[in-house]
This record gives structure tokens, sequence and C-alpha cells, in this order.
């Protein structure tokens, strides 16, 4: 049992821990900020207003030693949701183990390391797809000798479902994923360890609320990954022909309007990967209630633990056997998903493999979001408190002096970057420099193993975004694909009809038709929203410029003058709106661009006042879940603000 | 700073880049008040403005969609740069023929630093024209000639669609992507105009890679134009290629007779930009295309397109 918890410093992160392991939690699950997953240092153009959002900021060994501090490595299980730059992170961990007296063989944990779904979903990646695999097997081959205790890899159908995906989708993409990563991995280990390796992959799931469906989609997971492991790769032993999930419950299906609704949304998911015995979790994370409000305060995450210990403890969840053995229904479910998800891996593996199918699962994966959003904003898939049964009472939850939220201290960005100066200038340069050099070598040929190497920088002092620059010299930058360029449109109704002719009256007036720039300012990868708005945008007939994830303030501000757009759209859900809008707004003043500019995201109400105050012209949050209203909405300000009102 | 059309020309005709975004913007503008203003701007970067035709290299890059255009721009730009060449991209995209709307997303694949003001990418979008450039894409081309030192058209096509583009550029480049056969048999079927210049995309594919440039190479030698360089490229990194592709678009220009094309392609422009106000009835009162471009040939060279235009129009109104 734990919560998926960290923020700020490694210090304040490692105050959380202590605290939570004193309540009952079992195990540590670390969540970075987001230069720390993309490799990037604090002190980066690209980490601006990111560094402690999301999670803790690691810049070295010395941010993990604070981190770790007076936490028993020998016995804690530590699961790190870390996946471009896994390898490096790792490393820092077994640094530290190791100048704690901590032999590696006793380290247990897991490292997330599923890059596919980065490519497909969370968008924190940092190099090519084809070297990111390969990290990966370097990573796989190393620890299953020396540190066999560890989980070098948990592939996550998690993320494909909050991209939008079918259980079938969920199921399919996620076993096409282990499908490459072990077929990469076969060449680098010998024939007798290999079952080994295919034992230790772990898969980390999600849980919908369609909680009856879900627990068939784990059964049929199981069915799949054994067929696989005995079919494809000649594994016989049952140890290692067992599905090993863990489960974070869909964050997805949670709303911001009635927000207290979530408790009972969570419980119920929960009951999807706990019912039956035959395909349960090994382990739970719930996500707090408050999420599609902002970040959630350790009051709220206690809440989170106490319903996994209610369901342990209280009722009698775990006293029976499986309690779905014979059933017909359940069965037949199952065999469905099965026979479907075995179909859609044939498409996957006539792509050529995961790999090579990220452009296509990525479109398939938009389309089916852009399925789900449709249903909800038509009423055909009903959503308690949002599109059905919307009047309620005010939530005293959300009266809190904090407004129900936690917010991260802005003085912590400078802290970090100060303490990255320091411990720049008192290291041994030399050192840093030739271990660098060491990596570079080990990345430049294939048949060195990059892992040694990338510890020996750990020790030597090396910061996460020199281990990272390196490796990116050599790999080069990638742009993941954005899915959007080859999706096809909505289905026509009225409302978008609407407004698509309120497109092209303003369009004919304007002289050229509505043109506008989809942005994802920062490091935050979550496109899932934006994506869809640019899609919408298109099929309600304007020019969309779309130019994916990470974008500095300076390049949204230079496109949307290049381009000359009517309009910026920006989404941002890692709750850097405060640093990384009003520099977008500067920026924008800077060279010139006389543009409105709207806000899409997760967003407070207090900040939306603040950023409406400082010069955005809308802001919307996951409320506005109608889409083409919003896209309206857009139309008439792009009216108005280039004195095209009247046609609006 | 003045955005007054005819302003904003003088100061592309001067190498001002700052200028160009505007110009592109009242380019676009399709309103007739916004036709005026282009006119006007135009005006200023038309040869008799300049005194000659403008230094821009005008290149186009055309290929099915999934050949790695957009990834061969990017590490041609890069490569651009370093020379310390100035260049504007103009990419086009399709529009959805339902929504007339447009996603314009080829400029993420293209890296550059947005602070570098040697680099200008717009997008457009195709409208309703099957295939071919955005209507303003001729006039943009012009306008940003005399300010960039290259000026390249991407568009997505293979097949007959590269016509427009070469009406349009000096140098026209087509991108294969090896193991597809399409463009290697609208070659040898005359389907597809040979073009100046064939790009074998994704040479890190190795052996598959290495066929496609023979097979081109063979097809050309059949049709007579073993001249034409068949280049192959790589852009996952380190790209490979790229060298042998600015030499082979450079060495093009260099041999080709600029007045003489340039006066060509502004024909073209004129005769389709009267075939598509007044469609196949307009061409035959002028008596056919041969004829047509038979009475544009006649036109004074200094003509710009719009007074080539006119004379189309007129000729048509008297013959009617």
């Amino acid at each position: 049992m734990r919560t998926y918890a960290g923020h700020s410093n490694a210090r304040e992160s490692n105050a959380l821990y202590r605290k939570n392991i004193e309540k009952g939690q079992t195990g540590l699950s670390v969540a970075f900020d987001l230069p720390t997953q993309t490799g990037y240092d604090p002190d980066d153009e690209l980490s601006r207003g990111e560094v402690g959002k999301v999670g803790v900021s690691i810049a070295h060994k010395g941010d993990m030693h604070t981190l770790l501090d007076g936490i028993p490595l020998n016995e804690m299980n530590t699961s790190m949701t870390i996946n471009a730059t896994a390898a490096w992170l790792l490393a820092l961990y077994m640094t530290v183990a190791e100048e704690n007296g901590v032999e590696r063989s006793e380290l247990q944990g897991t490292t997330q390391n599923d890059i596919i779904k980065e490519f497909l979903s969370r968008g924190t990646y940092a190099f090519p797809p084809a070297p990111s695999m390969r990290l990966i097997a370097d990573m796989i081959a190393f620890t299953v000798d020396e540190v066999p205790k560890w989980n070098p890899i948990n592939i996550c159908s998690y993320h494909l479902q909050e991209a939008g995906a079918t259980p079938v989708q969920e199921i399919a993409y996620s076993l096409s994923t282990a499908q490459a990563v072990l077929d990469q991995v076969r060449d680098r280990v010998d024939e007798e360890t290999f079952p080994r390796v295919f034992g230790r992959i772990s898969f980390f799931v999600n849980a919908g609320i369609r909680f009856i469906e879900e627990h068939a989609k784990l059964r049929a997971m199981s069915e799949l990954w054994r067929d696989l492991g005995r079919d494809r790769y000649g594994v016989e032993d049952e140890r290692y022909l067992r599905f090993r999930y863990g489960v974070q419950v869909n964050s997805l299906g949670l709303t911001e309007s009635q927000p207290e609704n979530n408790v009972i949304r969570i419980v119920l998911e929960a009951l999807a990967v706990t019912l039956g015995r035959n395909a349960r979790a090994r382990a739970i994370q719930l996500p707090a209630w408050n999420e599609a409000l902002g970040l959630p305060r350790p009051w709220d995450q206690q809440w989170s633990l106490r319903i996994q210990q209610i369901l342990a403890l209280e009722t009698d969840l775990l006293e029976y056997p499986d309690i779905f053995e014979g059933s017909k229904v359940m069965d037949g479910l199952v065999a469905e998903l099965v026979e479907s998800a075995r179909e859609e891996m044939g498409v996957v593996a006539e792509h050529g493999g995961a790999v090579e199918a990220v452009d296509y699962m990525k479109t398939q994966l938009v389309e089916s979001h852009r399925e789900r959003v449709g249903r909800i904003e038509r009423g055909e898939l009903t959503v308690v408190g949002q599109n059905a049964y919307t009047a309620a009472e005010p939530s005293p939850l959300e009266r809190g002096e904090d407004g129900g939220i936690l917010t991260v201290d802005p003085g912590i960005e400078r802290e970090q970057i100060e303490a990255l100066v320091a411990w720049r200038e008192e290291r041994d340069g030399d050192a840093v420099r030739g271990a660098l050099g060491e990596v570079r070598a080990a990345a430049e040929d294939e048949s060195i193993n990059v892992m040694p190497a990338t510890l020996a920088a750990a020790r030597a002092g090396a910061t996460t975004g020199e281990w990272a620059g390196t490796l990116r010299e050599v790999f080069g930058e990638y742009r993941a694909p954005t899915g959007v360029d080859s999706a096809a449109s909505a289905p026509d109704d009225e409302a978008l009809a609407e407004v698509r002719e309120k497109v092209e009256r303003v369009s004919e007036a304007l002289g050229r038709r509505i043109k506008i720039l989809v942005g994802k300012p920062g490091l935050d990868g979550h496109s899932n929203g934006a994506e869809q708005i640019a899609l919408r945008a298109r099929d309600a007939g304007m020019d969309v410029v779309y130019e994916g994830i990470r974008l500095t303030p300076s390049r949204i501000a230079a496109t949307a003058v290049q381009e000359g757009v009517h309009v910026v759209g920006l989404s941002i859900l890692s709750g850097s709106h405060r640093e990384l809008i009003p520099q977008v707004l500067g920026e924008l003043r800077e060279v010139g661009a006389d543009v409105p500019v709207v806000v899409g995201g997760i967003i407070p109400p207090a900040d939306a006042g603040w950023l409406l105050e400082a010069g955005v012209a809308r802001v919307y949050t996951p409320k506005d879940f109608e889409l083409t209203k919003s896209i309206g909405d857009i139309v008439d300000l792009v009216a108005e603000h280039h004195g095209a009102a009247a046609a609006a | 700073m003045s955005s007054r059309p005819a302003e904003l020309g003088r100061r592309l005709r001067e190498g001002d880049r700052g200028a160009a975004p505007a110009a592109l913007n009242a380019i676009e503008d399709r309103s007739p008040a916004g036709r005026e203003r282009a006119r006007e701007l135009l005006h200023e970067v038309a040869p008799a403005a300049l005194g000659g035709e403008a230094s821009g290299h005008l290149v186009g890059i055309t290929g099915p969609p999934g050949a790695g255009k957009s990834s061969l721009l990017s590490a041609l730009v890069a490569r651009w740069r370093e020379l310390g060449r100035t260049v504007a991209v103009l990419a086009v995209d399709p529009s959805s023929r339902r929504s007339g709307g447009a996603l314009l997303g080829d400029r993420a694949r293209i890296e550059h630093d947005p602070r570098d003001h040697g680099v200008l990418i717009r997008s457009t979008a195709a409208g309703s024209r099957l295939g071919g450039l955005a209507p303003p894409t001729r006039e943009a081309v012009q306008a940003l000639a005399p300010a960039y030192d290259l000026v390249v058209v991407e568009t997505v096509g293979v097949g007959q669609s590269e016509t427009d583009v070469e009406e349009v550029c000096d140098t026209v480049a087509v991108t294969v992507q090896p193991a597809s056969g399409d463009t290697l048999q609208f070659l040898k079927a005359g389907i597809m105009e040979v073009p100046d210049v064939l790009v074998v995309t994704k040479a890190d594919l190795g052996d598959v890679a290495m066929r496609a440039r023979r097979d081109l190479a063979t097809a050309l030698r059949s049709l007579g134009a073993r001249e034409v360089p068949v280049v192959s490229v790589s852009s996952i990194p380190p790209p490979t290629g790229i060298d042998d592709l600015v030499g082979a678009l450079d060495a093009h220009r260099a041999h080709l007779d600029l007045p003489a094309a340039r006066l060509r392609a502004r024909r073209l422009a004129a005769l389709s930009e009267f075939a598509t106000e007044r469609g196949e009835q307009g061409l035959r009162s002028l008596g056919g295309r041969r004829a047509a471009i038979e009475l544009l040939e006649a036109q004074d060279a200094s003509l710009e397109v719009p007074a080539l235009v006119a004379a189309l129009e007129r000729q048509a109104s008297e013959s009617r």
C-alpha cells in the first residue's frame, strides 16, 4: 500500500515519506518533477516554472541522498515513476545505497521505464524510440543479475486508458510494448537467464469505472501474458508466467464538478482490481479525490490510503478464493476481450511491432478519446455531476483556506538552482567530464551496456541534465507524433454545424480563415486535451497549428507571429500556469503579436481570476467539457478582438 | 514600423525579414480589399522594382505522405543555417473537405531555434485546391524571394500534383520512400514529370534504400534523364547525405537560365489563375491551353502576373 508522492525538493519529500511510513505505508512511490523526468537540470530554459511542481527535483546524487535520508533502503520497496531517465535515477538510487553500505542485491523496487507509452500518452520522453528501447534493454540486462530483486520495467497500460484507449486497445498496445521490449532484451542475455527476465516484467494497469469489464480485462491480460510467454518465448516455469501488475485507478473519469463524487468512483475502481483473486493486483495506488482540481494535499492522500486499508482489513474481500471462477458472464467477457486484443496485436505486428507502430497507435488513441469526449458531450455517456444531475449543494471540502489543494512554493525553483550551482562548483569537474565521456562512448557503441558508465557518472557527481544531454548529443532530439494529423473528423452534429457556419462568416470578414495556435508550454506532456481541442477546432473549420508538447514560451511567441494566427490556445496540466502563462504573454508582447490568449487545463478558480487579470482572455477547466461550445466561444473572441464582431 | 502593404513590400525588397509575417498575412487575405493590398505589396517586389529577378533560390520539396519530407527539411534547414543562408519554409497541408479546416503540423518536425530570425516557417492549408498549392502560395514565394536566400515550398503529393510546385519553384526535389514503388511507377508511366532532383529518404534502412536508388537511376536512364541526380539521405542522427542534397540543389540552380525560368513560371501562374477563375470554358474561349500559352508568350516579358491575367481576360472577352 502506498500513495504516489513527492514534491518540491528532496528535503520536503523526505519528510513526507517518513510521515507516510509512520502512518503504515509499506513502500515508497516517488514522483519526480518534469525536468528530472525529461532529463533537464533545474536551470535549463525548458525547466522554468516546472521545478518541484509535479514531484521532487533530483539533479544529482546529493539530492538523492537527501531524499532517502533515514529510510532503510534494504527494507524499502521503492517504486519510481521514471521512464526516459530511468537508467540515471536507478544509478543514483544504487549509488546512495552503495554509499550507505547497502548491497545492491538487497534493493527492491520498480522503475517504470515504459517509453512507448510516453510517446503515446504521457510525453516525458527524452530520446528517439530506437535508442530509448536500447536503454531499457541495457537496464534489464544489467539488473537481472546485479539487482535481481528490482523490477526494471513496469509496462503501463494505465496511461493508454488515460489517453482514451478502449479495454481492447489497452490490452493490445501494452502487451505489444512488452513484446517489443522482450524481443530486444533477448539478444542481450543468455538463454538460461531469459525466463527470469520474462518473470521480472511487471505491468501498471488502469481500472476505470466500468468495473466488471475492467476486471475481465485483467483476467484477459493474465491469459494473454501466459500465452505470450509460452508460445513466443518458450517460458515454462509457472512462477515466471504469472501476470504481475500494480494498479493506479482511473484519473480520466474524475471530475472537477462535485469532486467528492470521485471518492465513490475510486472505491468502485479499486474493486475492479481486487474482486477476483485470480487477477488481483499486487500493489494498488489510488488517486486523490481532488486531482482534477490541482495537486492533492497530504490529507487527500491519506484518504486514498484509508480506502485501501478498509478494503483489505475491514471487508471480507480477501477471505475467499476467486469468486468469478465458473462464471459464464465473466468467462464470456474475457474470451471476447482476448480475441479482439489478439486481433489488434496482429495489426500492431503488421506495422512492424510497437516501436514502428507508435504513429498508428497514437492515431487510434486520439480517435478513441475523441469518441469518448464526444459521447460525454452529447450525453450518451453519463458522468454524474458533470453532464447529468449537475444541480448540487456547494462542497464544504473546497472551502478550506487553501482552496482544497496544495500549492508549491515558487521559491523552490530558485533554491534548487542555487543548490545546483553550488554542487557544480564543489565537485571534481575533471572526474565528471571523464565519466560523461565514458557515457558517450558507451552510447555510441551498441555492444556496450550503458549502465556501468552511468553508475560511474552518478558516483562522480554528474547532473541529470548532463547525463541526458550527453545522450541527446549521441541519439538526437525527438518530437513524438501528435496523432492529430491523420485522425478522422468528428461526426457532425447541430452544435458543430452552427459553430462551423460562424467560423465561415468570421473568416470571410477577416479575409482569411481563422487560424489558431494550440500550444503546450513547459515540460508537461499530457497532451490529450490539447489534441482534442486541435481536432475539434479543425472540425469546426479553423486552420490549426499544433506543434505538440514541450514548447518554450519564446517558441510559442515566434510561432504565433510567423504563422500569423488570430488566437493562441495554451493547455497546461502540471500546475505551472502561474509561471509559464505570464512568460508566454510577455514573449508575445515582446515580439509585437497582438493576439488574444486562452488557457485550458487544471486551473484552480483563484488562479483563473489571477490569469484573467494577467491578460489571458479566457480560462477553460475540466468543467468546460463541451468542446464545441468552447470553440464557439473562441470564435466570438477572435471576431471581437480582430474587429469582426458583427460577423459572429 | 508601418504595415501598409507597399511599405511591407519595400521592406522585403530591402531584405528586412521582420516584415515577412505581416506581408504573408496581407497576401493571404482573400477579400477584395485584401486582394488590392496584396497587389500593392507584390508590385514592390516585382522584377521591375527589384531591377531583375529576386535572388532567393525557390525550392520545391514534394513527395507522398510519410516519405520523411519534414525530417529531411529539418536537417536541410539546420545545414543551410550552418552555411549562413537564410531560409523561409512554406509548408502546405491538405484541408479537410468536410469542414474546410486543416491541421498544420509540419512545423513541429522542423527543429529550429525560435530566436533565429534567419528561419521563417509558415504553414498554409491547401484549401479546396486538390493536391496542389494553396492559392496565395505563389504570391508568398514571390514576396519572400528578395528577403531570404532560400524559399522552400513543401507539399504533399505524388503524381501530377507537383506540377503546381514546378510552376512556382526554380528547383523541384521529389522525395521517395524506399520500398514504396509509387514514384517509380509514376515516373516510368510518365504520369509524373521528371523532377530536378530525386531524394531517397531513410538511407539508414540500408539495402532497401540502396535498391530504391538503383531502381530510380535505371528508370531515369530509360527515360533519357540520366543527368537527374538521385541523392540518398538519412535524417536520423547523425544525418547523412544532406551535403550532397544541398550540392545537387545548388548545382541545378547554377545551370538554370533564371530569367527564362521565372518568366515561364509567371506565365504559367497567370494561366492557372485564369483557369481557376474561369474554368474549362474560359480556357476554351481562348482556343485551348496551348493557344493561351502562345498568347502569354507574346506578351512583354516585364509584365507581372496580374497584367498577364488581364491580357488573357481581354482576349477571352474579345472572342466571345
